[in-house]
């Protein structure tokens, strides 16, 4: 067994990396990535945070501020979050939750993978180039008239990274409708997988969309052809139409894979079938249907009709629904289960309590009369923070926790692994908090200096921004040291019910030996048990 | 490993041809999906600007040549022809027959894009291309036809016009854009095709190039009566 080869250990050399067809290794290749860009990313964020320490805006220029907001959402959103769980654990994980050798399209997949790199050169570029100032909106006639930040190149690193999204989410979609096991049936699928479908339909139905709009934007500003031009009878709130079609359902691209993550963890250390799995699992496609005909919400103060605002409110108050399933249903799965609180589950729970916070929030701004009051102030930083870091991130950390092992064949230290869940919520929740009081008494974002009374929330969420950072920095010390001196695991370290956990670990260049006849409901613990004791 | 891994053309992660064709043909619809989207943009953007100035607007498509585009039109629906029969001899794995359906299907491709650049020029001299020079020249009976339904502003009617030229550009720039790369993929096809790699088993390069060519001609079939003959039996 310690000399079987693995997709680790098949080949050496960087061609044998950067060439790979493997959809394990371009998982790692994605891990690498988006590695570089969160930090890229929080370096942003940490001189925002540093910025509004103190009410007078002293220590970057105006317009440097706009540079920094933008380029940490432009950063964060399109080269972390969207690519995260989907492109990294989803390609390393899907071919072995279904009982696949690859990815239907292995040279796509790879192909996928140079693409957002290659948009990454675009995006890192325009920082070089003095950064952009727009908001990572693009908003017209800002971004195609006035702005002096360099939109074009960020244009087009946006522009093609979309097309990573969308050959990820073609290349899923028929994986997971061709390549499943005998007898991996749909309703067999582990709900991880349920969200990567629902993730991969928005990905190819919402990004072209994202895609054609900067299209127009660059052709608008750089060969003067005039789509959203007011001069030429454009509108600018077009532009914001056809921007949210895609940047709405985009939340939940970022959103759905992290609860199918969630439902993995919360059956592997609950002992238990996720409660009303049906449910579970068509409520992420609940929420990928209805997320394409909410994104109107953006757009109550920008001279939609009020009509077309009260259908949108009443659209986004129904997603409400599948997210209340899938929460409550998690709640349901640890009742009366054998919970054991290892790191995963500690960010499961964590994700739980945050993305109830977040999606809630949710609600409230969905009401036109609050929207119009806290719109464009910290309460709606709060609230998309909530979910998308309290939301997103933490569902990744707590799956790149739960397959750690499995990619790597080695355990971290569950001590430091403890702590940094521990750090992460608590940085957190004092991060962004106080954000939700400050923005609600009026605080506007997208400004370096504030008025003195509200400096106290800013303080507050300043030093919680520095324990979060300890939070995320401590993972890359801990799985570094892993790496190398890691106490070595078998095939299934924390006893889970699923493909993934039936092969080695790390896995063979094939997965499996065989490919495996699948006879069993997804999160049979209680089947596996009694198979265990008969055995 | 199934026996069938060295089946030639055969990738190793796939057990069967049946999956391997059903694969790729499921993900070139997918992909002829987000393209829909992709043109969808735009479709939105000229619906809504037609719908805001639609007496300009036709004003404005009146400008095009509709012998040209209407030649186009057929050109396309001839090349989607070839195209589909050389999808079938591909099933059949007749080699030489592919080549030369496809060597006719680029031609079309070819005769597409020609005439589409002698439009693109008249357009440029004639002064129809948005940016500073852009001067729509209109007869006594267009201007009377306009002042009848109170559109008199000049400024109003040169700046309208310019935004029905500019997604014009967008729209079939785009399209004609899809059709070089489709004229690429058919130059990376035939050599494959001259070597008789495509069979019963093994044709799914064919029929996916097949379904990209018939959906880039299907969204010149929907520019062709929006840009060009909308409104044009209509008055003035």
């Amino acid at each position: 067994m310690e000399n079987q080869k693995n997709y680790l250990n098949a080949s050496y050399g960087w061609k044998s990396w950067l060439l790979t067809l493997d959809h394990k290794r371009i998982g790692v290749l994605y891990l690498i990535s988006i590695t570089f860009y969160f930090l890229l990313g929080a370096v942003f964020a940490a001189f925002i945070r540093l910025e509004l320490a103190t009410p007078a805006g002293d220590l970057v220029q105006p317009a440097t501020y706009n540079r920094l907001f933008t380029n940490h959402g432009v950063i964060m959103i399109f080269f972390f979050l969207v690519p995260s769980i989907p492109a990294f654990l989803g390609n390393f994980l899907l071919p072995l939750m279904i009982g696949a050798r690859d990815v239907a399209f292995p040279r796509l997949n790879l192909a996928s993978w140079y693409i957002l790199n290659i948009g990454a050169v675009f995006a890192v570029w325009s920082l070089a180039q003095g950064g952009v100032d727009t908001g990572w909106t693009f908003y017209t006639p800002f971004s195609t008239a006035f702005s002096n930040g360099a939109v074009m190149t960020a244009a087009v690193g946006v522009f093609i990274t979309g097309f990573s999204s969308i050959l990820t989410g073609v290349n899923f979609l028929v994986t997971i409708h061709r390549m499943r096991a005998p007898g991996m049936t749909w309703f067999r699928l582990p709900l991880f997988i349920w969200g990567l479908y629902a993730t991969s339909l928005i990905f190819v139905l919402g990004t072209p969309v994202l895609a054609v709009t900067i299209l127009m934007v660059a052709l608008e500003r750089g060969l003067g052809l005039g789509i959203f031009n007011p001069a030429l009878g454009g509108d600018p709130v077009l532009f914001q139409h056809l921007f949210w079609f895609y940047s709405h359902p985009a939340v939940y691209i970022m959103i759905l894979p992290g609860m199918g993550v969630i439902s993995e963890i919360v059956a592997a250390f609950a002992r238990k079938r996720v409660f009303g799995y049906k449910f579970v699992a068509y409520a992420s496609l609940g929420i990928a249907v209805l997320g394409f005909f909410v994104w109107g919400h953006h757009l109550f103060v920008s001279s939609q009709s009020a009509y077309a605002g009260i259908v949108f409110s009443v659209l986004t108050m129904l997603v409400a629904i599948p997210s209340a399933i899938k929460t409550f249903n998690w709640t349901a799965t640890l009742y009366k289960g054998s919970v054991s609180w290892e790191t995963p589950m500690l960010y499961a729970i964590g994700f739980m309590g945050l993305f109830a916070i977040g999606g809630l929030t949710g609600v409230m701004l969905a009401i036109m009369g609050f929207d119009i009051h806290v719109h464009d102030t910290y309460f709606v930083v709060a609230h998309f923070h909530y979910i998308m870091v309290g939301g997103a991130i933490m569902a990744y950390m707590g799956g790149l926790h739960y397959w750690w092992p499995k990619m790597f064949g080695r355990m971290y230290s569950p001590f430091w692994s403890k702590l940094s869940a521990l750090l992460v919520f608590v940085g957190f929740n004092l991060t962004f908090f106080p954000q939700f009081i400050v923005g609600y008494l009026g605080m506007p974002r997208r400004y370096h200096a504030y008025p003195e009374e509200f400096q106290v929330f800013n303080v507050l969420s300043s030093a919680g921004a520095t324990v979060l950072g300890a939070g995320y920095l401590l993972p890359m010390v801990y799985f570094a040291y892993s790496l190398f001196a890691g106490q070595k695991v078998g095939k299934n370290p924390w006893g889970a019910v699923g493909l993934e956990w039936e092969t080695e670990s790390p896995p063979p260049p094939l997965n499996f030996d065989e490919i495996p006849t699948v006879d069993f409901d997804a999160y049979d613990y209680v089947g596996k048990a009694k198979e265990a004791q008969v055995v | 490993m199934s026996s069938s891994a060295h089946a030639p053309n055969l990738a190793h992660h796939f057990e069967s041809y049946e999956q391997q064709r059903e694969s790729a043909s499921l993900g070139m619809w997918l992909f002829v999906a987000q393209e829909i989207m992709f043109f969808g943009g735009l479709f939105t953007a000229y619906l809504v600007y037609r719908i805001n100035n639609p007496e300009i607007f036709k004003m404005a498509s009146s400008e095009l040549n509709i012998y040209q585009g209407g030649i186009n039109t057929a050109v396309l629906i001839l090349s989607s022809l070839t195209m589909a029969l050389a999808v079938r001899e591909a099933q059949l794995g007749r080699s030489k027959r592919i080549v030369a359906l496809l060597v006719a299907t680029f031609i079309l491709g070819g005769v597409f894009v020609g005439i589409k650049y002698f439009e693109y020029s008249a357009k440029f001299e004639h002064h129809l291309v948005p940016g500073e020079h852009f001067d729509l020249h209109l007869n006594a009976e267009e201007l009377a036809y306009l002042e009848k339904v109170g559109i008199t502003d000049q400024a109003k009617i040169q700046s309208r016009a310019q935004m029905f030229f500019s997604i014009y550009f967008a729209m079939t720039g785009l399209h004609a854009l899809h059709m070089l790369v489709g004229m690429a993929l058919i130059i990376w096809l035939i050599p494959k095709a001259w070597r008789g790699v495509f069979n019963a088993d093994y044709h799914n390069p064919v029929e996916c190039f097949g379904l990209y060519w018939h959906f880039v001609d299907i969204v010149w079939i929907f520019l062709f009566p929006l840009l060009y003959l909308l409104g044009r039996n209509i008055g003035a």
